[in-house]
C-alpha cells in the first residue's frame, strides 16, 4: 500500500446519490463528493457519540470543597 | 454537558503511590529543564485540558496535524503540542521534566522524530518569516521531538492560585449551578465597555459566561495578570448577575497563530465545559500575517468540533445610539468611538478617568490606583 491508500479509504455509495451530491456542492468550497461526504459524516458521527463517564464519588467531594473554600461554590 | 475533546476527560496526574515510586527513582532518569511555557503545557495535559492529548506529540501526530489539522484518529487539532529534546534523548527511556529545579512530570519517550522547522512553521503559521514571534519560538527549538505519555508529579506553582480552575472543577461548578450551555471569553485586558458588551450578548443566549483571563508569558507593555483579575472582579461584582458568571485563568503560552490558535482555544474551552466561545476580530493575531475574520472562517472546517464560536466583526460606542454597538445593528459608521487600549494608557499615564461610555467608574479606579499596571 502507498502512503495515501493507508490514509484514505474507498466506500460504496447509489450513483444517484452521488450525482445528487456532485450537483450540490457546485459552487460551495467542497472540492469533490468525498470532501462533502467526509464533512458530513464527521459532523453525524460528533454528535453520536456517547456520554462522558462522572468523576468517581472521591474526586467530586474533593472537587466541590475545593470550589467551596474558594468561594465559586455556596 | 459537553463531552471533553475526544471523548474523555484526560488525567496525567500520579496518584500517590506513583508518586513516591517515580520520584524515588527520578534521579537516575535523563533530566530535562524546561521552560515556562512548557511547564504551562505539561500542566494542561495532566489536567485534562488537552484531552484527548495524554502526552506531547508522537511522529504521527505531528504530521498528521501539519498536513491536515487533525490528529492521526481524526480528532480535529490545530497547533501541535511537542517536546522538543536534545540529541541525548532515545525512544524507550523514561526522563524527569523539571521547571525551576523541580521536578514536574515523567515521561515514557515512545517515539523520537524529526520535522523540519521551516516546514512546521509554514503548516502551522502559514508563514516562516521570523519576525512573527510563533515562527520566532518554532525556530528556537531542536526540530527533534520526544512523544510520550506524561505523569504529572507537581503541578506547575500557578500566578493567583485562587483564580485557577482545572477541567474538572469547571465541569462540575457548572453543572451545579445548572449550566447547560456556557460562553466562554478569553482576554489579556482589563475590560472596557466594548467587552463587558460583547460578553452580555453572548450571555443572552446561554445559561452562564466563562471569563477566562490567560495567564502566561507576557510581553513587556501588556497588562499585569493582577491587574486584569482585580478589574474583572470589580466589574462581576458591580454589574454581572453572580449566579451566571465565573470567573477563573487558563494557562496559555500565546502563539500568534491567528485561526488555528483560535481553533485550538476553543478545544480547551470545551475542554473546561464550555458550549461557546467568543471570537473577535483577529483573534489570537499579530501584525498583518491573518485576516481579521479568518479566525471566524476557519470554525466552518470542523464540523465535528462541538464547541461553537459567537463570532463578532467589530464593536464599537456609538453616541448616535447612545449605546455599545457592532456593525450588523448600527448605520452610524461614520460617528462610532473605538474602544481602545490607548485610552487605558491615557488612564495610567495622564490619571485622567475616561468616559462612563468607554470603562466602568470602578474598573477606571482599579487601573488608576495601580502604581505597576504594564508588565516591563
Ligand atoms: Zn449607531
Amino acid at each position: 500500500m502507498t502512503e495515501e491508500e493507508k490514509k484514505y479509504t474507498t466506500i460504496s455509495i447509489p450513483t444517484p446519490l452521488a450525482n445528487k451530491v456532485k450537483e450540490r456542492i457546485k459552487g460551495t468550497g467542497f472540492s469533490s463528493v468525498s470532501a462533502y461526504t467526509t464533512y458530513v459524516l464527521r459532523q453525524i458521527i460528533s454528535t453520536d457519540e456517547p456520554k462522558e463517564e462522572a468523576f468517581s464519588k472521591e474526586d467530586e467531594e474533593r472537587i466541590k470543597e475545593r470550589l467551596r473554600s474558594l468561594g465559586y461554590l455556596d | 454537558m459537553i463531552r471533553p475533546h475526544g471523548g474523555r476527560l484526560i488525567d496525567r496526574t500520579a496518584s500517590d503511590r506513583e508518586r513516591e515510586a517515580l520520584l524515588g527513582s527520578a534521579d537516575e532518569m535523563t533530566s530535562l529543564d524546561v521552560h515556562s511555557g512548557k511547564a504551562s503545557e505539561i500542566q494542561n495535559i495532566a489536567t485534562g485540558v488537552y484531552s484527548p492529548l495524554e502526552g506531547f506529540f508522537s511522529g504521527g501526530d505531528l504530521e498528521s496535524v501539519l498536513d491536515r489539522m487533525r490528529l492521526e484518529d481524526d480528532t480535529p487539532w490545530t497547533i501541535p503540542i511537542v517536546l522538543d529534546v536534545p540529541k541525548s534523548v532515545k525512544a524507550g527511556e523514561d526522563i524527569v521534566l523539571r521547571h525551576d529545579g523541580k521536578p514536574m512530570a515523567v515521561m515514557n519517550v515512545e517515539d523520537v522524530h524529526t520535522s523540519d522547522l521551516g516546514r512546521y512553521s509554514r503548516a502551522v503559521f502559514g508563514t516562516d518569516d521570523p519576525q512573527h514571534p510563533g515562527v520566532a519560538k518554532v525556530k528556537e527549538m531542536t526540530g527533534r521531538f520526544a512523544g510520550g505519555r506524561i505523569t504529572l508529579l507537581n503541578e506547575y506553582d500557578v500566578p493567583f492560585p485562587e483564580f485557577y480552575l482545572r477541567p474538572s472543577e469547571t465541569r462540575v461548578l457548572f453543572r451545579e449551578k445548572g449550566w447547560e450551555t456556557v460562553v466562554a471569553f478569553q482576554t489579556r485586558n482589563p475590560p472596557h465597555v466594548g467587552h463587558e458588551y460583547v460578553q452580555k450578548a453572548a450571555l443572552t443566549f446561554t445559561d452562564g459566561l466563562l471569563i477566562n483571563p490567560v495567564i502566561g508569558k507576557k510581553k513587556s507593555g501588556d497588562f499585569q495578570d493582577g491587574i486584569i483579575l482585580k478589574t474583572y472582579q470589580k466589574l462581576v461584582e458591580h454589574y454581572y448577575p453572580k449566579d451566571r458568571v465565573v470567573l477563573s485563568t487558563l494557562l496559555i503560552d500565546m502563539w500568534y497563530g491567528g485561526p488555528k490558535e483560535a481553533i485550538l482555544h476553543a478545544i480547551m474551552r470545551k475542554n473546561l465545559g464550555c458550549t461557546h466561545i467568543i471570537i473577535g476580530r483577529d483573534h489570537a493575531g499579530v501584525g498583518k500575517y491573518y485576516g481579521p475574520f479568518d479566525a471566524h472562517e476557519i470554525f466552518k472546517q470542523f464540523p465535528d468540533l462541538e464547541i461553537e464560536p459567537f463570532t463578532f466583526r467589530s464593536f464599537a460606542y456609538c453616541p448616535r445610539c447612545g449605546s455599545p454597538v457592532n456593525d450588523k445593528i448600527c448605520p452610524h459608521d461614520k460617528d462610532l468611538i473605538n474602544y481602545s487600549g490607548t485610552m487605558v494608557r491615557a488612564l495610567v499615564n495622564e490619571g485622567k478617568l475616561p468616559s462612563r461610555e468607554m470603562m466602568r467608574p470602578e474598573v477606571a479606579e482599579v487601573i488608576a490606583a495601580e502604581k505597576d499596571v504594564f508588565v516591563e
